[in-house]
């Protein structure tokens, strides 16, 4: 069985009892030791600087040009912390309450309770860097509300929330490299990780501008790569998000949760046509102002300015009274689906729903508005071509945040030792569902506050151990498989592009392994994946050479993809219930909503790579919730 | 719609580009451009050639990562506008665009359409920080910051670092970039502490990487994306100059 090792003590004192008893490294020793930390997000510079700061080596590695590119730039509408500067009756507790709850309790308590903890010094630290979120007139900081909770906790910066932070971010990871505490791989993608002992001691980095393989040797490996929902295709997610660095660390043994587990943004744009790259992601904060509805008649073929008041159906706040349109994302995203699956959908696709600020530009005015979302409505419009001031925005669910990832511990330690995840790549602290604005928060909370305590607890025991070197077989090992695999996709006589089977892999799982799923679609759609991965290797076309060659890069992310979309559906067959973003039609109230199985499916799923078209392994961490009782979640 | 496009195409960073002809119909006007390269991209593969190398990653206009010159304008004939945001009902059917790498002696293109724009990593470097290590913060009420200086600081932190404004400025100057990150920084109380050796430091990192000196046209400003003010580059100059002047 697979341990947590979450600390003894009462909820409140677990992390508290984590950081008086964990190991130190005196400052003279840190300097001897070397980290490499994969990604340069929020999690992954707010870790590397960190450390850096501490006093260790840090190598920083991106596929982008710059670490400020991350896709932790897109996040617009804000970060949650308990701070209860609104008086509002906020409180750590409550704000753990509220994540348990939004994730339908499938998440760790003791994780949860610590993201919550971790909330307070995450806004301090951000506002000392420069970050400059939105403040009142009296020169104080400024709240909204989100989805899933009743106070406004959610602190940001105009639409821009991820962007400004993750600028505080890159600055104090580029103030360290100028401290020469940290190198930085710009253009460089993470191709395998290297185990010597069982630990991870480092990695197989391909050079993106000059197809140099490279091999890096380190004491510990952080894996702060984002999330995999790129693997639909159509997604919120930046072109280049991948799942490979995750991937290749679970096919070397470390094992991944809650792996069906997507979120799908309830208000982004829809799909208008067969060419389109990317679902915009409109924030969540919209839904603060604007009232999402859908002719009440089906096959309604007017435009939406035209529908009179009494007849359009404002779903949410029909079903949801208290929350209304507030509700939390995957019943937003699922509620809305209904209704577009009932003939009810507007736009050319008839695949989306309204979001309508008539109301509140009446109420608040214009200008108002304009305030508060001003860049979000200029993005609209340049993008449809629609004056959202005037007529409704169209929006519609795409697929967005993954709550599944690589499992860690406590720690945040994968089942490799050595190897750590943080931020979107592992699993831990959103269960099923996330929240609204929990995102940032726990990317910057694992880096900043976390993995600086526990990393270095497991690198106490490292310095004794026994120096290696790039020369050593496991690292030859591992680049002979990385050239192995780039030379055999530029050598394959093929005729469809990467992009190809990227698009029809993310259809088959919109369709199978979507908003919904049942027995008879994932079953189908594991036959179809590993058919279309057979297709793959044998039919693919990359042109270019090893330098700089945009294709031969995809073509390894859609490998990956194919592989960890059929654990996807094991992973959503296996759980015969339904929870937070995953949602089996055979279980359903008659009214629609979730029915979760406690009895039996009260625990983290842990798979194991057993090899390509091989089912993968389960292994199971049972949930134990001490603190909180299991409720059916309603926002009734 | 069908487009005549002459595209910039260039092996290595030492190695000669050149403009090459493509004709691309099949285009629909709720394209944005980056799709419609994406097409061309695609048939080029079916005809077993090389594709067109372009930044490009978020496609919603915050990473800063696309960025080429369409028609001769950064990011093409819109303001306030990356060039994943352009759409193609802004051409018309029929037309030529020519398409080529942002151009600076300090951004040398990589192949095609990308180019190396760590030279403003190492501006930022250089002095583009608050030295505020993790666990020092304050609590982040105990310094109120008036409104309208927070938003003014968040107009200038708005800048994504595109390159746009190099671009185009006939000296391929930085400043709009560098005076960006200095009012950010210097309007907030945080970072007031460090003003003068981060004006003095990043203004001599521009002049390292081989970006010119201003040329005070403003045309960084109706290129910027984020639409960031000139006024910004007049900050940075007081700030520099005030820093020679009181420096002990």
């Amino acid at each position: 069985m697979i341990d947590a090792k979450i600390p003894a003590g009462d909820l409140a004192d677990k992390w508290n009892n984590y950081k008086d008893s964990s190991k130190l490294i005196n400052p003279a020793n840190r300097k001897k030791l070397d980290i490499i930390v994969v990604g340069t997000g929020l999690a992954g510079s707010s870790c590397a600087a960190t450390l850096a700061e501490q006093g260790y080596n840090v190598k920083s590695f991106c596929f982008q040009d710059s670490a400020r590119r991350a896709h932790s730039v897109a996040a617009q509408g804000g970060v949650n912390a308990a701070k209860n500067y609104k008086n509002d009756g906020d409180s750590v507790y409550r704000m753990f309450y509220d994540t348990i709850k939004g994730g339908d309790f499938r998440s760790r308590e003791a994780n949860v309770y610590r993201l919550a903890e971790c909330s307070l010094a995450l806004i301090d630290q951000a506002v000392a860097q420069g970050v400059p979120f939105a403040r009142e007139y009296g020169g104080y900081l400024n709240n909204r509300s989100f989805g899933g909770v009743q106070v406004s906790r959610t602190f940001y910066a105009r639409g821009q929330t991820g962007q400004q932070l993750m600028i505080g971010a890159y600055q104090a990871l580029m103030r360290q490299v100028s401290a020469g505490k940290v190198k930085t791989y710009t253009r460089h993608e993470m191709l395998d990780l290297v185990l010597i002992d069982g630990k991870a001691r480092g990695i197989i980095a391909r050079n993106l501008e000059t197809g140099e393989i490279e091999r890096h040797v380190a004491n510990a490996v952080v894996l702060a790569t984002g999330g995999y929902g790129k693997v639909y295709y159509l997604s919120t997610l930046a072109m280049g998000c991948n799942s490979s660095a995750i991937w290749r660390a679970h096919k070397k043994g470390a094992f991944m949760s809650g792996v069906s587990w997507i979120q799908f943004h309830p208000t982004c744009l829809p799909q208008i046509g067969e060419t389109q790259s990317k679902l915009t992601l409109m924030s969540e904060s919209l839904r603060n102002d604007g009232r999402i509805w859908v002719p009440k008649k089906a096959g309604d073929e007017r435009v939406p300015n035209d529908i009179p008041e009494e007849e359009r159906d404002y779903y949410l706040e029909r079903r949801y009274p208290t929350f209304g349109n507030l509700s939390p994302r995957d019943i937003s995203s699922r509620a809305a689906k209904e209704r577009i699956d009932a003939g009810c959908g507007v736009g050319p696709m008839k695949n989306a729903v309204c979001l309508d600020f008539s109301k509140a530009i009446r109420e608040q005015g214009r200008d108002k508005i304009e305030e508060k979302y001003g860049n979000l409505f200029r993005m609209y419009d340049k993008i449809n071509g629609v004056d959202a001031y005037k007529e409704p925005m169209l929006i519609s669910p795409a697929a967005h945040f993954t709550m599944g990832g690589l499992w860690v511990d406590y720690d945040l330690m994968t089942t490799i030792p050595g190897l750590f995840a943080l931020g979107e790549a592992n699993f831990s602290d959103h269960g099923a569902n996330r929240l609204g604005a929990n995102s940032l928060l726990q990317s910057c909370v694992d880096g900043y506050f976390i993995a600086p305590y526990t990393i270095p607890n497991y690198l106490s025991g490292e310095l004794k151990a026994e120096k290696v070197t790039t020369d050593h077989p496991a690292f030859i090992d591992a680049e002979n498989n990385v050239r192995e695999q780039l030379n055999r996709f530029l050598n394959l006589k093929g005729h469809l592009s990467a992009d190809h089977f990227h698009k029809t892999l993310g259809k088959l799982l919109y369709d199978k392994c979507g908003l919904s799923r049942t027995r008879k679609s994932l079953e189908e759609a594991i036959v179809e994946i590993r058919s279309l991965k057979k297709s793959f290797d044998h039919e693919l076309k990359i042109t270019g050479d090893e330098g700089v060659n945009s294709e031969l890069e995809k073509a390894g992310r859609v490998s990956d993809f194919l592989e960890l979309g059929e654990l996807m559906c094991h992973d959503a067959l296996q759980r015969e219930e339904s929870c937070g973003a995953h949602f089996r039609e055979e279980y359903q109230t008659p009214d629609g909503e979730a029915v979760r199985n406690d009895k039996d499916f009260c625990y983290v799923s842990a798979w194991e790579w057993k090899g390509e078209a091989v089912e993968p392994e389960l292994h199971k961490e049972p949930l134990v919730f001490e603190t909180v009782k299991l409720t059916v979640r309603s926002y009734k | 719609m069908k487009l005549y496009l002459k595209v910039w195409r260039q092996e290595h960073r030492d190695s000669k580009g050149g403009m090459i002809s493509y004709e691309v119909d099949g285009i629909s006007e709720h394209m944005s451009f980056l799709e419609m390269l994406d097409l061309l991209n695609e048939r080029l593969i079916q005809k077993g050639e090389r594709v067109i190398e372009f930044d490009h990653d978020c496609r919603e206009g915050i990473c800063g990562a696309c960025g080429m010159m369409i028609n001769g304008r950064a990011h093409g004939p819109l303001t306030g506008t990356t060039t994943c945001q352009l759409h193609m009902r802004s051409f018309n059917d029929g037309e030529t665009v020519y398409i080529e790498p942002f151009r600076a002696t300090a951004f040398p293109v990589l192949r095609d359409l990308k180019i190396d724009r760590s030279a403003f990593d190492h501006i930022i470097q250089s002095g583009g920080y608050i030295s505020a290590s993790t666990g020092q913060a304050p609590e982040s009420n105990s310094i109120p910051i008036a409104h309208e200086v927070t938003e003014a600081a968040f107009d200038a932190a708005a800048c994504i670092g595109c390159g746009a404004c190099v671009a185009t400025c006939k000296n391929s100057s930085a400043a709009l970039f560098t005076s960006a990150k200095i009012s950010h920084l210097v309007l907030l109380p945080q970072g007031k502490l460090e003003s003068a050796d981060r004006v003095v430091s990043m203004v001599n990192q521009m002049d390292t990487e081989g970006f010119g000196h201003c040329s005070n046209t403003e045309a960084c400003e109706v290129e910027c994306p984020q639409e960031i003010s000139v006024l910004h580059i007049g900050r940075m100059n007081y700030e520099y100059n005030k820093a020679l002047a009181l420096r002990k």
